[in-house]
């Protein structure tokens, strides 16, 4: 009894930590005024908020039935893909030049995002008049 | 004996992790499972191990398993960071850079997981990679000391991943 009185617990406490911090993202989703410092607040914030609502599944299905881990699988999958969607709209970002310049690398030419193949340099440039 | 264990393991950790995604989707742990989990990661890798006709360099799976407790506490800390940032920081105050890490790790595998590692931790995303793959660019969200963050980067997760990818 007094166990499942614990998981109880345990169980609104991590839905409201992670509700908490998906509001948090959600807010800086919104507030930032750039591009880029926007893309910071979801992909962080979100990934423990949604960390939390797996934590709370995980506990819940533990204390009151079987018990299941597909939320550690779900979670694997969350850490792997995040950063990729971060990147990619990042990529986007300096692709359009919607951000401020990015310094160039030390010691290679340019970003690979900003690199034109050589067959395309011509179409660019026409483009660009 | 190794070139038998290689026909028929051409990538072992895929294998693996074949075999684990396998038990973790059936929810179950069982005998049978295991084996028919091994069954699909041995069938997976033949069958795709044309488009991946390079195996990657060993990993040492000790310091990695270190290395991934080290980057989950530093999520944690990031998060409270980005959130304290978020509420308290007004869009005036906020100071984001670009900053450039040249890069000492050559190999793929070892640069996307410090991309990854970097997204994920305190207030920073890896933009891009230079086309040489030499340098890497990464925007950070509030600091006062672009260097420090670089060397804190360099320092605290590349050293490792070195260690790791031999």
């Amino acid at each position: 009894m007094s166990m499942q009185i614990i998981g109880t617990y345990a169980v609104a406490v991590c839905l409201l930590l992670g509700a908490g911090f998906a509001l948090v993202g959600t807010i800086g989703l919104l507030k930032f005024n750039d591009s880029m410092t926007r893309l910071h607040a979801p992909t962080k914030v979100g990934t423990i908020g949604i960390g939390s609502f797996l934590l709370a599944s995980m506990i819940h299905s533990y204390v009151f039935s079987e018990g299941s881990f597909h939320e550690l699988l779900i979670m694997g999958f969350l850490f792997v893909t995040a950063p990729i969607s971060a990147n990619f709209i990042a990529k986007v970002n300096i692709h359009k030049r919607s951000c401020d310049t990015p310094p160039m690398p030390p010691r290679d030419d340019t970003w690979s995002t900003l690199n034109v193949p050589l067959a395309d340099r011509a179409l660019e440039t026409k483009a660009q008049e | 004996m190794t070139r038998a264990f290689r026909w028929l393991f051409p990538h072992p950790l895929l294998t693996v992790l074949l075999a684990v995604i396998w038990m973790l989707l059936q929810n179950e742990l069982s005998a049978g499972m295991v084996v028919f989990g091994i069954i699909l990661g041995i069938v997976i890798t033949k069958t795709t191990a044309v488009w991946w006709p390079e195996r990657p360099g060993n990993i040492r799976v000790g310091r990695m398993v270190v290395y991934c407790l080290i980057v989950l506490w530093d999520i944690m800390v990031a998060n409270v960071e980005v959130a304290w940032i978020v509420l308290t920081k007004p869009n005036s105050k906020l100071r984001p850079a670009w900053i450039v890490v040249p890069l000492d790790l050559v190999q793929p595998e070892a640069i996307t997981v410090l991309a990854g590692t970097i997204t994920l931790t305190p207030g920073t995303v890896s933009a891009d990679l230079s086309d040489e793959g030499h340098s890497l660019l990464v925007h950070v969200l509030h600091t006062d000391d672009p260097d420090a963050v670089r060397d804190d980067i360099k320092h605290r997760y590349e050293r490792r991943l070195k260690e790791i990818f031999v």
